[in-house]
């Protein structure tokens, strides 16, 4: 064990140190617990959390569903909005959603435990292996789905009930996307994303290839043709740059490939840390490559973001996490230059930052941070080929409320389109409509031409 | 301070909590911790005959329903009356009264309707100093297949009788404990009073099954795969035991008769809500075996914390002062209009008054507005029954607010009228009273 050794390294905390750091960020409520929980819900009529769920789970009637000992029944009604409403209680930033709209932060400053209680039914569902829905008769319908993250199995899942067939492309070697590449791993231990994945796929219908990259191996129009539809989920492959002195030296990388190597390690002790790490970016990614850096055994981990606390994509909770686990949060500093020594990251300069007439704009002042790792978390981007003449907006592809690209035949869904926040529970959403949409134009041109004598 | 010093029927106790009849009072262990906890008086748990002591079930004898939080809400019970041999019984009543001169001890009996039965057992508990008696005309179960308990409480005539052979064979105050399963209350307590007796107490529990296991399909609680009907008792039957008080309070035959209550006395306010409907003191049994008996140290102080702020100085001023206010439906003032107010401060937007009023009484509350979230109750549409008032989670935030006589009813288009007027005089009213000229 080398706690302290500079540079980068992997096995700086004692093996049991790793396995506490990286259980269940939120153990699940026993049924004690999620009866108190459930109690304190008042199935408010139209109610706020529903509404303010992305894929409008009908929330007051699961956790009544909980408070009468009928968790399956729960879980029912959470899988028949949001078939991967296992994962959405774990990752959804619940504290800016439902739980946000709870009607009693009104009066007690403190919600229904939302995303523990959809954890609560759901896990007991998933580990029933309880199937709520079966496939419809056979259509003969076949639909490629591009992409199988959250959008792309939701919409697999709901055109497999309701009896097409549906073949998902993914160019990575496991289904999931970010649910499987993006998610800190504490948020989504035990392998629970592969199960949610099996969970989802026991519906039948579905087949998976993997390792097979739109604009490498098959285009659109290659779909378009040998598929009665398809769908486009395939989120935002880019990452953004820098563009500043010292990025190529060793030991500035990309957050979200730190992410999802720690994600696919068996042992989290082979995975290497810096003893000083600078993570740059204000969202959900730089909060999860911090904490998962301190988590590793760094000694000091700083994420700088160029704006103020107020700006920041990460939800006020994710913030304290990061500030619980021992990350400094420093916020008015944009990244200058990256300073090297022998080939590899020394440290980053970093210039303050102030608002000035709405305009962010450096004030000349400068300062030092030594580091020996750089985490790159300032956005993701759209990035793709293969897409033909696809109709784009600020890098992203058009849809209406339908999910209905430009192209006839071809939906989109999830971060990659121009609707909507960047969530998982808004890429499911997504996904389920669009299989809706397909499904619905399907019947509406399949209108029999005679009718029964 | 107030004085919370309670004289029932001659029988004097530092104050009006009394421990029921009951599993708590069933021997001296539990009577003295509960004297050192502050009771002002016992009835010792329900003595039968000499001779061969009862049987309980050797199952569960209690069932419950619970509210939020697995708050128990109503308990349910089959067990019998003492257990134990009437004499260590007897040894053990004298030697706790000895001990606490000051308390009230009341011993409850339930023997057979036979003269000589009870012509016996008075003598002994009246040798234990025992402050009075209570005759238990009231369990459900088990002992009025037996033809005691409830079985006597249901016939008037056995009431009375027994009553007087109390008079007859003991010195002792008599208090008559009622059952509630019976159609009219008063009958069992007018014939009590015609026996001569020196008070009632009420209710007893009330006959019922507490829940079904689904699984065995069985009653709970569940005895060897069956079960039978229990004593429902706990805050849940409490409205229909100051509904029993009050009848029974504002009766010609029995008005003055002192009444002990009882029915789910949980806090102070229920405790005051019994005196007020014309009970000398209460008793308790539910609360204390849910909280134990430390509990009556909170109905004390808010008995008398209350008294104190709203300047009533002993129990006298209290007792029976709603009992004129209790009056039958067809002299309430139909004159009388109340509206809902919604305190939009308070409101959280749950919506449940909105649609408890909309699906279920008259459509009288908005829940948008332009577009907003807003609930608010429409005047024009308001009868005024105070649904949502009972369904809002948070206090005092809906009110009902009466309408000045003289200002327009906006619902139906008339005046608030300042004068009396009720169902009896009322023009739809077939059987109307002509108002005399």
């Amino acid at each position: 064990m080398h706690r302290l050794g500079s540079g980068i390294a992997g096995g700086r905390l004692a093996p049991a140190e790793y396995e506490q750091n990286f259980s269940d960020l939120h153990p699940r409520f026993d049924k004690h617990e999620a009866l108190v929980a459930s109690d304190r819900c008042y199935f408010c009529h139209d109610a706020p959390c529903m509404t303010a769920c992305p894929t409008e789970i009908d929330i007051p009637l699961f956790i009544r569903q909980i408070s009468t000992a009928n968790p399956l029944g729960a879980a029912r009604t959470i899988f028949s909005q949001n078939i991967l409403g296992g994962m959405c209680a774990r990752v959804c930033p619940t504290e800016t959603l439902c739980e946000q709209a709870c009607v009693r932060n009104t009066a007690e400053d403190r919600p229904v435990d939302i995303g523990r209680l959809q954890r609560y039914a759901t896990d007991i569902a998933m580990e029933q292996n309880r199937q709520f829905f079966h496939r419809a008769a056979e259509t003969g319908r076949t639909i490629a789905v591009v992409g199988a993250g959250p959008a792309g199995l939701a919409c697999a899942h709901r055109l497999a009930m309701n009896g097409h067939s549906v073949v998902v492309f993914d160019a990575r070697e496991k289904a999931g996307g970010l649910n499987e590449y993006g998610i800190a791993t504490y948020k989504a231990p035990d392998n629970f994303a592969q199960k949610e994945v099996d969970y989802l796929l026991a519906i039948g219908g579905i087949e998976i290839r993997n390792g097979m990259a739109l604009g490498r191996d098959f285009s659109l129009q290659d779909l378009a043709a040998d598929y009665d539809a398809v769908f486009i989920g395939i989120g935002l492959a880019g990452v953004n740059g820098l563009g500043i002195e010292g990025e190529e030296l060793s030991g500035v990388d990309d957050a979200v490939d730190f992410i999802a190597y720690l994600r696919q390690a068996q042992n989290k002790a082979d995975v290497p840390i810096g003893r000083r790490v600078v993570v740059l970016g204000g969202g959900m990614t730089a909060v999860d490559a911090a904490v998962q850096a301190k988590l590793l055994g760094a000694e000091e981990v700083t994420i700088c973001y160029r704006r103020g606390k107020e700006h920041m994509n990460a939800s006020e909770y994710e913030q304290d996490l990061a500030a619980s686990r021992g990350v400094s949060i420093r916020h008015w500093l944009a990244p200058k230059r990256i300073l090297g020594k022998d080939g590899a990251v020394a440290g980053i300069e970093l210039e303050y930052t102030a608002l000035r007439d709405g305009h962010l704009v450096g004030t000349g002042e400068t300062g030092v941070i030594a580091a020996d790792q750089i985490f790159k978390a300032i956005g993701q981007s759209f990035k793709a080929s293969g897409l033909g003449a696809l109709s784009m907006e600020k890098g992203r592809i058009v849809v209406d409320d339908q999910c209905r690209t430009s192209m006839e035949r071809v939906y989109a869904g999830g971060d990659c389109v121009n609707r909507g926040e960047d969530l998982t529970v808004s890429a499911v959403a997504h996904g389920r409509d669009a299989a809706d949409a397909i499904h619905l134009a399907f019947a509406s041109a399949g209108q029999p031409a005679v009718a029964v004598a | 301070m107030a004085d919370l010093r309670n004289n029932f029927v001659g029988i004097k106790s530092p104050n009006p909590f009394w421990l029921a009849s009951a599993p708590p009072t069933d021997k001296a262990y539990n009577v003295e911790r509960a004297f050192k906890a502050g009771w002002g008086g016992v009835v010792w748990k329900t003595l039968g005959s000499e001779g061969p002591p009862v049987v309980n079930v050797n199952g569960p004898r209690y069932g419950a329903i619970w509210g939020a939080d697995r708050r128990l809400l109503g308990l349910n019970n089959i067990e019998l009356i003492t257990d134990r041999p009437l004499q260590i019984n007897l040894q053990e009543m004298k030697q706790v009264k000895m001990n606490w001169p000051d308390r009230a001890l009341i011993a409850s009996i339930m023997v057979p309707c036979v003269e000589e039965e009870w012509k016996a057992i008075l003598p002994l508990v009246e040798e234990t100093g025992a402050d009075g008696i209570e005759l238990n005309f009231g369990c459900p179960h088990g002992m009025s297949e037996r033809g005691m308990g409830s079985a006597v409480g249901q016939v008037p005539e056995y009431i009375e009788m027994v009553v007087r052979w109390c008079k007859q064979y003991s010195r002792m105050p008599v208090i008559t404990k009622l059952t509630p399963n019976i159609t009219d209350i008063r009958n069992p307590a007018r014939a009590a009073k015609r026996g001569g007796t020196d008070a009632v107490s009420l209710i007893n529990t009330i006959n019922s099954i507490v829940s079904v296991d689904l699984d065995n399909f069985a009653p709970v609680p569940t005895v060897g795969g069956k079960g039978s009907h229990g004593g429902y008792c706990g805050p849940a039957v409490k409205p229909i035991a100051l509904n029993m008080v009050s009848e029974i309070a504002r009766d010609p035959e029995t008005y003055g008769l002192p009444i002990s209550g009882i029915g789910g006395v949980t806090t102070w306010r229920d405790a005051a809500e019994f005196l007020v409907l014309g009970a000398g003191n209460v008793q308790v049994c539910t609360a204390a075996m849910t909280y134990g008996f430390k509990i009556v140290q909170e109905m004390i102080s808010g008995l008398s914390d209350w008294m104190d702020e709203k300047g009533h100085r002993s129990l006298d001023d209290i007792t029976g002062r709603a009992v004129p206010n209790v009056t039958d439906w067809k002299y309430l003032n139909l004159n009388y209009v109340a509206k809902a107010h919604i305190d939009q401060d308070a409101c959280i937007k749950c919506g449940r008054c909105h649609i408890a009023c909309e699906d279920t009484s008259h459509q009288a509350i908005t829940s948008m507005v332009n577009g907003v979230r807003h609930f608010e109750v429409m005047e024009d549409e308001c009868v005024g029954c105070n649904l949502c008032v009972n369904v809002c989670p948070v206090e005092n935030c809906i009110t009902m607010v009466g309408l000045e006589p003289g200002t327009l009813d906006q619902r139906t288009g008339k005046i608030v009228d300042p004068n009396y007027a009720n169902w009896t005089t009322h023009p739809n009213n077939p059987m109307a009273q002509v108002a005399a000229e």
